[in-house]
């Protein structure tokens, strides 16, 4: 035990030191004569050391216990977490402590719980692995945009109409690639993804090219502009309710714009999960040739997972372009898939509040520590490492059945 | 009920059938027996569209269901409980009887999940327990409740005793002779027991590489000194 535990140890020392040397050993030094080169080995043998001790220790130590498991009647625990958590949410913006910026990252979070619910639809519960999820976020996006600045359609029209044009589009990719499966499947969205983003960049006349959409219309409530000066024929917010005008509220109403749809994109997942199409998409991910014995056409039943999910990324897309007023190319690359994906893994696959809180740790904690600067990725993966020592099926893995004896069907 | 003329089918270039014809009359249990690789399994998955008849038809009450889909197939009446059970091991034995009434109307579930829990006593026991955790003749009994959980004229069966102990294979066979006598459901059974599958069966098939080589009431066949020869003896018990 202790020998092996040793040799493994001191492997992973020194791995870490082949790392640490060329990252951590030599510095730039500029000086009066020009750049120099400063050696800075103790830290070297820091990391070696700190590396050396932990690996030690996680081998001497009796495996990670897992999360404490939930006692029974996870069910009611889990929704009063939901319930707690939408009410979080939902009087955020007027807690003493929450300032502007506060409103402005919970957005961005809101933004990827929402990306996270729709691609939980396509991976997590029909089980198709989908690498360009991204690519309806942009259609979405450059839909709104273009309707909006071509046709001056408002906000609210535009929004169903991006929703739609994102679905159609997965249709139109799932059609002919959904007889692939797993990683063949993967590599085409990947591809699909990255095509959607170069025709972006390069439709100039269309989509800007790499400089983008800007001026995008901010959306209004109901009519009331969030302007300081409102267009003509319109009034704004704070001229209605007789309040001071403020960019705050602009902000305010924005959050709760991706608030309510965020928590519609949960509320539809959670009832068509119990429905039969919903649970027609988890069968299909269990096992396709059951399925089809079963009389289902499994064709139609990945397409509606592929368009709905797509759907919700549509009005995520809509509503990053009216919050941003300016988007580009560069807003929808591959990362951004990545990203979502990793909020879905790590959530536990078909997991709504692990979505949630995996959204909060990948997307909202790096907003936190950017004072930390650079070593925000260092916590980043170090969080990642954790995860996968302690919890490798993902924050909330454990299903609970939708339906039970007296429900109604 | 269901008749298969002249069919031909395989994978690929590899044919597995070899003009196989059969019958099936309403309210029987039929057997088709033979060894390893016959293409008992290819059969049934060809009655069901998935893969696709190179040549031949399938007939179902008379209509012609060979070229169409397999939910198309499926919605007319047959249903097929696969090889290895393949229930969904992550859904609840509820949630697995829920999927098999997928194809039909959703107001007969109530009732449809009354007579399937009434041939399975053990299945509403654990309703609330997910499929995986089932021992291997509880999942053959969810397998089957699931199949039946569609109103069936015509039950496939495909290898029911797969894997399970000789007592549980007992159990299932007197199950499946309660679904056909009770509940008229007719019963094409593919099986490599070939004892006990003859001996449920009113009428048999035996099949050699493709091909029917011999067919007759289930008696018949279990006396047939080459049946005996070839696959009973020193086989099943």
């Amino acid at each position: 035990m202790l020998p092996a535990a040793l040799r493994d140890a001191v492997l992973a020392g020194l791995v870490a030191s082949a790392l640490a040397l060329p990252m951590l050993g030599f510095r730039l030094v500029d000086s009066a004569t020009g750049l120099t080169l400063a050696g800075r080995f103790d830290l070297v043998a820091w990391a070696a050391g700190i590396v050396f001790c932990g690996r030690l220790v996680i081998r001497l130590l009796p495996p990670l216990p897992g999360l404490p498991a939930l006692p029974a009647g996870t069910k009611n625990l889990r929704l009063g977490a939901g319930w707690i958590l939408a009410v979080i949410a939902l009087v955020l913006p007027f807690l003493p402590f929450a300032d502007r910026n506060l409103v402005d990252k919970a957005t961005l979070v809101l933004i990827y719980v929402m990306l996270g619910w729709g691609l939980n639809i396509v991976v997590g519960l029909a089980g198709l692995l989908d690498l360009g999820f991204v690519a309806f976020y942009a259609v979405g996006a450059y839909s709104y945009a273009l309707l909006s600045q071509t046709f001056g359609l408002s906000f609210w029209i535009c929004l169903p109409l991006a929703g739609m044009l994102s679905a159609g589009f997965g249709l139109a990719l799932g059609f002919p690639v959904l007889r692939l499966r797993g990683d063949y499947l993967a590599i085409v969205t990947l591809g699909f993804g990255e095509i959607i983003r170069v025709i972006l960049q390069n439709w100039q006349d269309v989509t800007g090219g790499p400089m983008g959409i800007s001026g995008i219309e901010r959306p209004s409530l109901f009519g009331l502009s969030f302007k300081a000066v409102a267009p003509e024929g319109h009034q704004t917010f704070a001229d209605f309710f007789g309040l001071d005008y403020s960019a705050d509220h602009r902000v305010i109403f924005l959050y709760f714009l991706i608030l309510a749809l965020a928590l519609a994109t949960n509320l539809f997942t959670l009832r068509i999960r119990r429905l039969p199409v919903g649970r027609a998409w988890e069968a299909l991910r269990e096992d396709e040739i059951a399925c089809r014995s079963l009389g289902i056409n499994p064709t139609a039943v990945k397409l509606s997972a592929f368009a709905l999910g797509a759907m919700f990324a549509g009005f995520a897309g809509s509503f990053f372009a009216t919050r941003q007023g300016f988007i580009s190319p560069e807003s929808f690359t591959f990362i951004e898939s990545a990203v979502i994906l990793a909020i879905v893994v790590l959530g536990g696959m078909g997991s709504q509040i692990g979505i949630v809180l995996a959204a909060v740790l990948l997307v909202g904690l790096p907003e936190w520590f950017r004072e930390l600067q650079q070593y925000r990725m260092l916590a980043f993966g170090g969080a990642m490492v954790l995860i996968m020592l302690w919890k490798p099926s993902g924050l909330l893995s454990h299903r609970e059945p939708t339906i039970r004896l007296g429900d109604p069907r | 009920m269901l008749k298969v003329e002249a069919l031909q089918s395989g994978y690929g270039s590899i044919q597995a059938l070899h003009g196989i014809d059969m019958e099936v009359a309403r309210g029987e249990i039929v057997a088709l027996v033979g060894a390893n690789g016959a293409g008992k399994t290819t059969l049934l998955m060809t009655i069901c569209g998935n893969p696709r008849a190179s040549a031949g038809r399938v007939l179902l009450e008379g209509e012609d269901i060979t070229r169409l889909p397999t939910h198309h197939i499926i919605r007319r009446g047959l249903a097929h409980c696969p090889e290895g059970r393949r229930i969904f091991p992550r859904m609840s034995v509820l949630e697995n009887l829920q999927m098999g009434a997928a194809a039909t109307a959703p107001a007969h579930f109530g009732q449809d999940l009354e007579r399937v829990l009434d041939l399975f006593p053990r299945l509403k026991e654990r309703l609330t327990q997910r499929g995986g955790t089932l021992s291997g003749g509880e999942q053959q009994m969810l397998a089957i409740g699931r199949a039946l959980m569609s109103r069936p004229k015509v039950l496939l069966l495909d290898e029911p005793s797969l894997g399970l102990a000789p007592l549980v294979v007992r159990h299932i066979f007197e199950i499946i002779a309660a679904i056909n006598r009770d509940q008229g459901v007719t019963i094409f059974l593919v099986e490599q027991n070939a004892y006990h599958a003859l001996k449920l069966a009113h009428r048999g098939y035996v099949m050699v590489n493709g091909k029917i080589a011999l067919g007759g009431t289930g008696a018949d066949l279990l006396a047939n000194p080459e049946i005996r020869a070839h696959y009973l003896d020193g086989g099943a018990s």
